[in-house]
Order: C-alpha cells, then structure tokens, then sequence
C-alpha cells in the first residue's frame, strides 16, 4: 500500500469525488488560482476550471450560504473555509440553515454539503487563528462532524462525507497535512460515525480524535517501554459519537483518559466521561482523566503557546494517574 | 396580462388578504403559536412577483411568508395546517409560520434569520447556472434585511457570478419598529445596487399591475445578463408580529396608507377597464373567505403529528 500523506490523502478524496460525480464542486477562498491556501487543492482549477473550482470573495457567510443553496437544488458543494477560525462568521450558515433545514421543512429539502475547515494550534498564529472549536459545532444536531486522525480516515471519511446527503463538517488539523500513512489504491470509503481502535491495550483506555490521536499513539509507545499497555480508540467522528468500541475497551481495562487539543470545559471529554460513567460505572476502577488545552487564549511566543497546547507528556503523566 | 390571469390574481390577493385575518383570530385564541407575521398590505408584491415567474424559477423568502406561499400555488389549507402545526402542514407541523415551504412548487421557504436565505438564493441561482437551465430564482426580502451584511454578500457574489437571481426588496418602510430612515443610510433601498454595478428599478408595490410589468422586464433582464435589484415600495398594516405595540408609527400614517389598499386599487383598475363587473369581483371575495372558512376547518380537523415523529428527518438517514 503506498505511504502518501494527509494532505494528499484529503486532495486524492476531493479530486476521485469531482472524477466520479458531475455535481461534485468545489468554492470558497483561494481554492481555485492560488491552489489552496495549504495546498490541498493544487491542480484542480486547471483540471476541473473556474465552473467547479470556485474562487469567492472574502464572505464566509455567503460561501456556506451558497453552498446550502445549491446543494438544496441538488448540487454536492464542498465549501472550504480557509481555516476553521473563519467559520464563527458562518455560523449562522452551518448550525441555523445546514443543519436545521432538512428537519424544519418536514425532510423536503436536503443539504448535501461538505464544509471543510482546518483548525488546530501549534504554529504560533495566535489567538484568533489557533482555534480548536470542534465541539462547538458537534453541539447541534442535524450536522455531522468529522475530524480524522490519519491518512486513510481522512480520505475514506472525505469520500463517506462527499457521497452522504447530510451536511458534515470536516475538521482537519493544519499541524498533520504532514502527517504520513497507508492508504490503499482502491476506491473505499470510511463510515461517517464509527470510532476506532487504533492500538489495542489491556491496562488504560486513551480516548482521541484527529492531532491527538497522534500524540496519544505516541504516548503510548512511551507508556509500552514501562510496561504499560494503553489501548487508544480514534472517535473519528463527534456527531454522531460511537461510544461502543469505547465502553467496550473501558470495560476490559477499568480506567480511562480523554485527549483533545481544545479546551476542558464543556468539552469532549465532559461528554465522553459521562458516557462512560452512564454505561460503566461499576467498571470504575479510578476517576477519569482529562488531558486538554490550558484556559488561555493561545499565545503567541513558542514557548507559552507549548505550555498551553496537550502534550505527549500530558497524556502519559494522565495514564499514571489513572494507574 | 390576460383577463383571466387577472381576475386570479385579485381572487388570491383576496384570499390572502382573508387567510392573515383568519390566522390573527386563530392567534388570538392562542391556537397558533410563536411569531406570526401578516402578510396585510403587501399583497400586491407577492401577487405580482410571483405570478411573473415560470413553473422552474425558484422563489424563496423571509419569514413573513404565508402571503408567498399562496403566491406560489401553495393550498390555504396547507398554509393553515401549518400555522396550527398540524401534520398535514406543508413542514409536517415542525416548520411553522415562519418556515414554510413546498419544493414541489418551487417554493423555497420561509426562513426566519433576516438575511441568511440571501446567500441560500445565490445557491440555488448557481445550481441552476451549474446545471445550465433557463432557470431563474426569485428571492423576497425586506428593507431591514439590507442593512445586514449577507445582503451586502449576497449582492456582491450575484454580480462577481453573474447569477440568474431576481432580487425583490419588499419595502415596508420598517424593519419591526425601525423605519428606514433611522437603519438605512440611503432613503431609496434600490441606490444600493449602484454599489455593485447592479441593474435596478423601483415600483409601487401597491399597484399589482405595476408590480407585474416591473418583474416580468426584471426577469428578462436575469435571464439573459445576471442579477437585478428591483424595489418595491409597500407598507403592513398590521404590527410587525402580533402584539406589536406599534408605539413606532402614528394611526394616521396607517390610515393614509389604508386608504392606497392594494386590493382596492386592483379593484377599481378592474372595473374602470371593464375587464371585470362589480358582482364577479364581489364574488370571487366571497369566494375567498368561503374557501378560507373551509380551510381553517381542515386545520383544526388535522391530527396533530405523531410523537414517533420527534426524531424523523433530522438526518436523512437516522442515525444513532
Ligand atoms: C439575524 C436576525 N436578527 C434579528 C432578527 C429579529 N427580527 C426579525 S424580523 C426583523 C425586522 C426585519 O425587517 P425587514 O427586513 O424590513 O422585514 P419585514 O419584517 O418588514 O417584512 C428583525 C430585526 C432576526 N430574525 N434575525
Ligand atoms: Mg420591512
């Protein structure tokens, strides 16, 4: 199977979608000319042209609105926001048209779309571009959000959120454009809403998604060498969430963590925690950890904006206290 | 327009004009619920507008929208379903007032975010541009929706894409109790497209035979270059939802406007031409409120939806 990575993985799922389906297109800012703004869509405006590779102005608002429009007219847009950060000037778009128009108007009209967004901190753009506000939008239902871990997530759930007739959000996470994997030559396509076991364990169930899910495997080598063997379940997918491979890997090994890259309060881990204490409580063999982004607006300097982001370090040290 | 187009279209003015009545006394008895907004006053615009349009040409709009839907063939007894939240309503009862829509018709909403259908409309003009149909899409909104920034968006992206959409500014002169004067920096809504290169005219939204010959020119215009602005001057004669104060406008400014009665003034252009007689026009209202009697009744006579129902269509396919 070739090696390719995350970015390639993602740009191979949009060109084979645009390959296989007519009304599959592409719009939002510096998709078509410049290429993408993380290169994701390099060579498609050439291939495709100005018709299915839409340069828009700067209006993110109106980029998600248009895609909603034409995906009621039956259309298959994938709307970029260049970074998720952008998207808060769509919200109105993605939670109060997106995902409510299919149900408010009784199932008459549906919302085909993807709205992809890359979000994630780490490379020092500060506050207002550093976001990981991915539980944000995994709040409403009538919206999928998805955010993958590894190459071949990324491009089996891209083509599963393409293919899909409800609107997703697919979060990627600028930090693992980079990031390499297997990912096969066939056509196959990942199900939106199904988490996976990433690396099986017996002693501590790490709970993850997307960066984190890199960071946990890490620490879970880190973990092996002393002995300790954590098993790391991949999300995958926010909404809808699949807790079952999760309660089922907790019930063996009676003890938890939950790593995500955004904040702790109301976050992932709250939701997931509470799960666990729902359908396992008698399985608690030590209160559940949470690993998180510190409480600041993410700082600038390399060094703070470090402090502040989950670490390998992090997630071991949660392991031991789970222990 | 043909005599036979016009005798439909003041029998649906004035069915309209009866549904908004009947709607405010089932408000009134607290059988309808949430907002409500009528469509009085304003007939002539939805008539007008959309009696222009050909059965493939999209029509969406804002929330004040039950007059629309009827403008887009749209049973009274749907609409009314609705407005009880009934399960025949044309949402299934999950929409109300405030979102209705049938696609069969072409009809797009009915949507409640003042603004955010804007850019809903340039989608479904691009679709059709995509698709290369000789669609065109219709899309109503108000005077205040101007001043928010999806207007301005909306406008921009038609112009930048050449979309086949046909902007219809129903100015009441208010956005709830804000006149125009005090929210929009320009007193004309239709010298905002100058911003954006964009064709534009301006129309008085009482007159439907006015309204009609605007739109159809205005049509012809999207079809063949892009986007149009067109600008229609109208007022409501109710408050902007019911249990409005209207501590924001005098009686006598409503009475005046009262007086230059939509309904009315189709009325008298009726028989001055001599296309139609006093006793068919009075008729055809008779008609109107027998028709709507009937609806309410189917309403009130519909089953409320199934709790089952709760979790239908939220996602296409149910998810756990
Ligand atoms: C984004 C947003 N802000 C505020 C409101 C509350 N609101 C509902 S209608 C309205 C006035 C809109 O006026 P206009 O566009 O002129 O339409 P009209 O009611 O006169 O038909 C306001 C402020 C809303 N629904 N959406
Ligand atoms: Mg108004």
């Amino acid at each position: 199977m070739p090696i390719i990575t995350m970015r390639e993985a993602i740009s191979q799922a949009l060109w084979e979608e645009m390959e296989r389906d007519e009304r599959v297109f592409i719009l939002g800012e510096e998709v078509g000319v410049w290429g993408g703004t993380y290169a994701v869509t390099r060579g498609f405006y050439d291939h495709f042209g100005p018709e299915r590779v839409r340069d828009t102005p700067i209006a993110e608002g109106t980029i998600v609105g248009a895609a909603n429009g034409a995906a009621m007219a039956g259309l298959r847009p994938i709307a970029e926001m260049m970074t998720i950060n952008f998207a808060f000037l769509a919200m109105d778009q993605i939670v109060n048209q997106a995902a409510k128009i299919h149900s408010m108007f009784g199932g008459q009209m549906t919302i085909p779309v993807v709205i992809r967004a890359v979000g994630g901190g780490g490379r020092q753009l500060g506050a207002t571009h550093s976001h990981t506000p991915d539980v944000i939008f995994a709040h409403f239902p009538g919206l999928k959000v998805v955010s993958p871990g590894t190459p071949y997530d990324a491009k089996g759930l891209l083509k599963a959120a393409i293919r899909g007739d409800d609107p997703v959000l697919f979060i990627e996470n600028a930090t693992l454009y980079q990031a390499k994997g297997e990912v096969p030559i066939e056509d196959y396509i990942v199900p939106i809403g199904v988490s996976n076991i990433q690396r099986a364990g017996k002693d501590v169930t790490i709970v993850t998604y997307s960066k984190m899910l890199q960071v946990s495997l890490q620490a879970a080598e880190l973990l092996a060498k002393e002995g300790i063997e954590a098993e790391v379940v991949d999300l995958r997918s926010l909404r809808p969430l699949d807790m079952q491979p999760v309660i089922r890997s907790f019930k063996k090994t009676n003890r938890a963590v939950i790593a995500e890259e955004g904040w702790r309060s109301y976050g992932i881990g709250a939701e997931v925690a509470v799960r666990v204490y729902e359908a396992a409580l008698d399985y608690v063999d030590a209160p559940i950890r949470r690993v998180a982004q510190k409480e600041v607006p993410l700082p600038y300097n390399r060094h703070l904006e470090q402090l502040a982001l989950p670490q390998v370090q992090d997630v071991v040290e949660a392991v031991k206290g789970v222990l | 327009m043909e005599r036979d187009e016009m005798l439909r279209l003041y029998h649906q003015m004035a069915l309209i004009r009866r549904l908004e009545e009947a709607a405010a006394s089932l408000y009134q008895e607290g059988k309808i619920g949430g907002f409500l907004h009528l469509y009085i006053g304003q007939e002539a615009v939805g008539c007008g507008v959309v009696s222009a349009r050909r059965p493939e040409d999209r029509v969406i709009t804002a929330y004040r929208d039950h007059g629309i839907a009827i403008a887009a063939g749209m049973e009274a007894r749907t609409v009314l379903a609705e407005l009880l939240g009934k399960a025949t309503g044309c949402s299934k009862g999950k929409g109300g007032s405030m979102h209705m829509a049938d696609v069969s018709l072409n009809f797009w909403g009915g949507h409640a975010i003042v603004g955010a259908h804007l850019p809903l409309a340039a989608g479904l003009a691009l679709a059709d541009k995509y698709n290369k149909t000789t669609a065109a899409t219709i899309c109503l909104f108000g005077d205040g929706a101007t001043n928010i920034g999806y207007f301005h968006e909306a406008m921009n992206l038609s112009v930048v894409w050449e979309l086949p959409v046909l902007w219809v500014c129903e100015n009441n002169q208010y956005g709830m109790g804000t006149s125009i004067e005090r929210a929009s920096a320009v007193p004309e809504i239709r010298q905002k497209a100058h911003g954006y290169g964009m064709p534009n005219a301006r129309v008085d939204g009482m007159d439907i035979v006015q309204v009609r010959k605007a739109t159809e020119a205005a049509l012809k215009h999207v079809r063949t270059n892009g986007p149009f602005l067109l600008e229609a001057v109208t007022y409501r004669y109710r408050g902007h939802s019911m249990g409005d104060p209207e501590r924001y406008r005098s009686h006598e400014e409503v009475t005046k406007w009262e007086k230059n009665d939509p309904i009315g003034i189709f009325h008298k252009y009726l028989i001055k031409n001599k296309h139609a007689t006093e006793a068919e026009l009075e008729q055809s209202a008779n008609q109107a409120a027998s028709e709507i009697q009937e609806a309410v009744r189917f309403a009130e006579e519909s089953p409320d939806p199934a709790p089952e129902v709760l979790f239908s269509d939220v996602y296409v396919k149910e998810v756990g």
